[in-house]
């Protein structure tokens, strides 16, 4: 058997031959239809993810124009309830929850390890035709009538209201299998597929990352499927569990609802902030500062996530005692968070820093993460939450920890790994005026969203007093410059494609395992066989001769 | 690493594990008794009827899980996986219940509500509140 | 702890082809963990899923404490009962499969599995009984129930309950019992032998799970008054 390369063959200028990959072999559309390479598998989910982004955001600038004058502007009300609701739906189920784990996850995770595949690549491929099957279900309850309750739900407005409810709901309820069967597949990957010499304390992580979002998959998921199962039934057969007219009690399926999509936004972020722990160490070549801290952290975010869900019902009808529980519990949910934070930048603290597109994806992921973060934990206040709940203030804290949080780090993880997963190297130029514009127009758009906020604008109205007029309009102009960006950014990544393969093994010089084999990678992934000689992030200078 | 070779002690192991499987079942047969039995006798509150017999199932379940399901014999992850889930259920229920019973009663002064309809049907939904009585904010 | 060594090396085995170890795996033991711990983690996902119900069932049986001991007074604990002893039969005679699949008595594999399956069609022939009386009554779930009489209301939540958790059991059972008809006919093949048994044993595993969730619902559903 072959063994490692050396650096030399790494960084080797002399061209290797890479006409043989995974993309190229083997051929024709059927060997894709029934891949159980886990990276084909990756692409094919990165496409579908890139398609509902897009589809979301669409809807998102609608909203922006209609939100331009203070009344109608170019669509009803009615209309608009269900725009944002479906701009909610896909965004949430369709985009950000799979779009890390299972598009760059099944990708790289099993590179990192040294692995041939994933454990279970047959379940790997029957999770994406579920991702599939549940998008169906879902375009169809889109081009059938929509959805207008918001993509939350509640109860009992959802159980009695016309409309494709219960035909959405079992979409999500399939792509909850979806994100189940990827959890599964990668809890058990880490624990039996890592290369020889690799303890959990030499893993990457972002693998660590991964695992703790596999581990909310697996137990949150289940709660929103039964959660969907007792909306249609209640819908269908009233059950008498939600709907107060026969008994129920609607916050009841609040608490069952957020038990799943708490912990959720944790699938959503904890993929990204993993992506941050790769992209710092490599950009600064230095070792990542407080590998364990931000291990556990990673871990912790995971179990305490599940502790805090009330914090969405402070003014349900919730108890006093039960939020003012839960409000503690938020506080306390955000420490591992700061820690990661302070530990990535402790990592930068004399560097060799540069400046390619991914670290300044993973920059901007620090200044907007941490706006998101803290306002966060403005909202975790109870006395502060009565006023900004329900307002343009939540809006903008979510957008600024999921868009500029996981979205930012899904860009910066697709500009890093890309030159791995096509074997072309981006136009960098393009790269960072589309990251440029991407922060600008994020800023002006959701920025403005907080002043909105503490002023009194709420959330998913379609009229609005006049006074917010201005602020609206600068907001959508905001949306415009993000949009612009994130179509330079498409476009020059599609353009890509175009070339020959150009990028080395490893274009950024990084220490973990992936790039220790061909960009694109074979099939089985290694013409070698792994075995972890250095840690993942040592950059110390390698002795020659 | 080790292959999976016949040793005497792994023979022995094997041979017994019937004997053992019997015994469980037994074990289990004898603990459903007891649970019918119990729930027979009132025991003070309705609340330590269900703590006697979830407290019983939870018995029989681990007997199944120990040694149906061998996690007596297994890597220790797999019972963290089954403890783990039943924890955050716990949770679940916990914290739903806490906000359940600690609500406070939100019915505004002067509400007059009728008497509901016997049939127990969902049809049959109590009276709407009347005309809010002053100071009344709804 | 790393036992994953990434060459292949040659397993002691018997006739049969390699087809059995997937080519990501390096041993036949490594691929039996990772099946294990797939299995756990799905179980797990099941008794979340479940889960839900019964914090559903648990709520809203301390909103209507009344309804709930009424109502359930319609379910026979007799017939509950005899459910729970086939049950706790089939788990042995299933771990008994298992066990007879990993000692290599071909025979007797087969026969405990049939036994099993047939403790689950006795299951689900009294769980037929049992819903045709209900129907009978009237006493269905939600907007179905038409069962008079009743001096105290919101019965008919309780019985939404029974139908919707024996109901998701039930279909558990009848998947279960399509899983052992395949590892059946697996088994009579001759697919498995000391050290490749996993199948077998992950359909094991999920059995004991359908039995686990009776355990708990036995009790909760049928005694508590």
């Amino acid at each position: 058997m072959a063994n490692h390369p050396t650096t030399q063959a790494i960084h080797s200028p002399v061209k290797e031959d890479v006409s043989v990959n995974y993309i190229t072999s083997p051929k024709g559309l059927m060997s894709w239809l029934t891949t159980i390479d886990h990276k084909r598998i990756g692409i094919m989910y990165l496409w579908a993810v890139l398609g509902a982004f897009l589809l979301g955001g669409i809807f998102a600038l609608l909203l922006r124009i209609e939100l331009l004058t203070p009344k109608e502007t170019i669509m009803t009300a009615e209309t608009y309830n269900k725009v944002f609701t479906l701009h909610g739906v896909i965004m949430v189920f369709l985009f950000i929850i799979p779009s890390i784990p299972a598009a760059l996850g099944n990708f790289v995770l099993p590179l990192m390890l040294g692995a041939k595949d994933v454990a279970f690549p047959r379940l790997n491929l029957f999770s994406y035709y579920i991702y599939v099957v549940g998008a169906l279900f879902g375009i169809t309850a889109m081009v059938t009538g929509g959805v207008d309750t918001g993509w939350t739900f509640y109860t009992p407005y959802s159980t009695t209201t016309n409309g494709q409810v219960s035909m959405m709901v079992m979409a999500a309820f399939i792509l909850g299998f979806s994100s189940i069967f990827t959890g599964i597949n990668f809890i058990a990957t880490v624990h039996k597929l890592r290369a020889p010499g690799m303890g959990w304390f030499q893993m990457p992580l972002f693998v660590w990352g991964m695992y703790s979002t596999a581990v909310i998959q697996v137990l949150a998921t289940p709660v929103l499927g039964i959660t969907l199962v007792l909306l249609m039934l209640e819908r269908s057969f009233g059950i008498g569990i939600f709907d107060p007219a026969i008994g129920g009690d609607p916050v009841l399926f609040q608490h069952f609802f957020w038990f799943y999509s708490h912990p959720a936004v944790y699938i959503m972020i904890v993929p990204g902030m993993a992506i941050i722990s790769e992209i710092i160490p490599t950009f600064s070549k230095k070792t990542i500062f407080g590998y364990k801290a931000i291990a556990f952290s990673s871990v912790s975010i995971a179990l305490v996530g599940f502790l805090v869900w009330g914090h969405h019902m402070f003014v349900s009808g919730q108890s006093n005692l039960a939020s003012v529980i839960f409000s503690f519990l938020t506080f306390l949910v955000a420490i591992p968070s700061g820690v990661k934070v302070f530990n990535w930048l402790a990592t930068m603290y004399r560097g060799s820093i540069t400046l390619e597109a991914p670290m300044l994806y993973a920059i901007s992921f620090l200044l907007l993460f941490g706006i998101g973060g803290l306002t966060g934990i403005f909202l975790g206040a109870l006395s502060v939450d009565i006023h900004l709940t329900d307002t343009y203030f939540v809006v903008a804290h979510f957008h600024y920890v999921m868009m500029g949080g996981t979205v930012i780090a899904f860009l910066g993880g697709l500009h890093y790994w890309w030159p791995k997963m096509f074997g072309r190297m981006y136009n960098e130029r393009l790269a960072q005026i589309g990251c440029g514009l991407v922060f600008v127009g994020f800023n002006m758009t959701f920025f403005t969203q907080f002043v909105l906020g503490s002023r009194g604008m709420p959330r998913r109205y379609y009229n609005y007093l006049d006074q917010f007029q201005a602020l609206h309009a600068f907001s959508t102009v905001g949306s415009w410059v993000l949009g612009a960006g994130l179509f330079l950014t498409a476009g020059y990544l599609l353009a890509s494609l175009r070339k020959p393969y150009d990028a080395p093994r490893n274009p950024w010089g990084s220490r973990t395992f992936e790039w220790e084999t061909q960009s694109p990678p074979i099939t089985h992934n290694f013409d070698f066989d792994p075995v972890l000689i250095h840690g993942p992030y040592d950059y110390r200078p390698e002795k020659k001769g | 690493m080790s292959e999976t070779t016949h040793t005497t002690t792994h023979d022995n192991h094997d041979a017994n594990q019937p004997k053992i499987y019997a015994a469980v079942l037994g074990a289990l047969l004898i603990l459903t008794f007891i649970t019918v039995g119990a729930s027979k006798i009132q025991f003070g509150s309705g609340m330590i009827n269900v703590v006697i017999a979830l407290t019983i199932a939870t018995i029989k379940a681990s007997l199944v899980a120990l040694f149906f399901m061998h996690l007596i014999h297994d890597k220790a992850m797999n019972s963290i996986i089954l403890v783990s889930s039943f924890t955050f259920l716990a949770v679940f229920i916990g914290f739903c219940y806490t906000d359940a019973s600690t609500r406070d009663d939100l019915k505004p002064l002067g509400l007059k509500v009728k008497a509901p309809a016997v049939a127990g049907a969902p049809g049959a939904t109590p009276a709407a509140p009347p005309a809010p009585a002053e100071g009344h904010h709804n | 702890m790393s036992d994953t060594a990434a060459v292949v090396h040659e397993e002691h085995s018997h006739e049969h082809h390699d087809s059995s170890l997937q080519h990501h795996f390096a041993t036949y033991e490594q691929q039996m963990d990772a099946g294990k711990i797939g299995m756990w983690l799905f179980l797990a996902t099941e008794i979340l899923l479940f889960g839900g119900l019964f914090v559903g069932f648990a709520l809203m049986q301390s909103k209507y404490p009344e309804a709930f001991v009424q109502a359930h007074h319609h379910l026979d604990k007799n017939l509950g009962f005899l459910n729970t002893v086939v049950l706790l039969v089939s788990s042995f005679t299933m771990v008994m499969a298992v066990h007879c699949a990993k000692t290599e008595q071909r025979k007797k594999v087969l026969v405990y599995l049939l036994i099993t399956l047939a403790c689950a069609a006795i299951f689900l022939c009294v769980k037929y009984f049992e819903y045709e009386h209900k129907i009978h009554e009237g006493l269905l779930p939600g907007k179905f129930y038409t069962h008079v009489g009743d001096t105290v209301p919101h019965q008919f939540v309780f019985f939404s309950f029974y139908f919707m958790m024996t109901g998701l059991h039930g279909l558990h059972i009848v998947g279960g019992m399509a899983a052992i008809t395949w590892i059946f006919f697996r088994a009579k093949k001759g697919d498995f032998n000391h050290q490749y048994y996993t199948p077998i044993d992950l359909v094991g595993l999920y059995w004991h799970l359908v039995d686990l969730i009776w355990i708990y619902l036995f009790p909760l559903l049928y005694l508590i008054s």
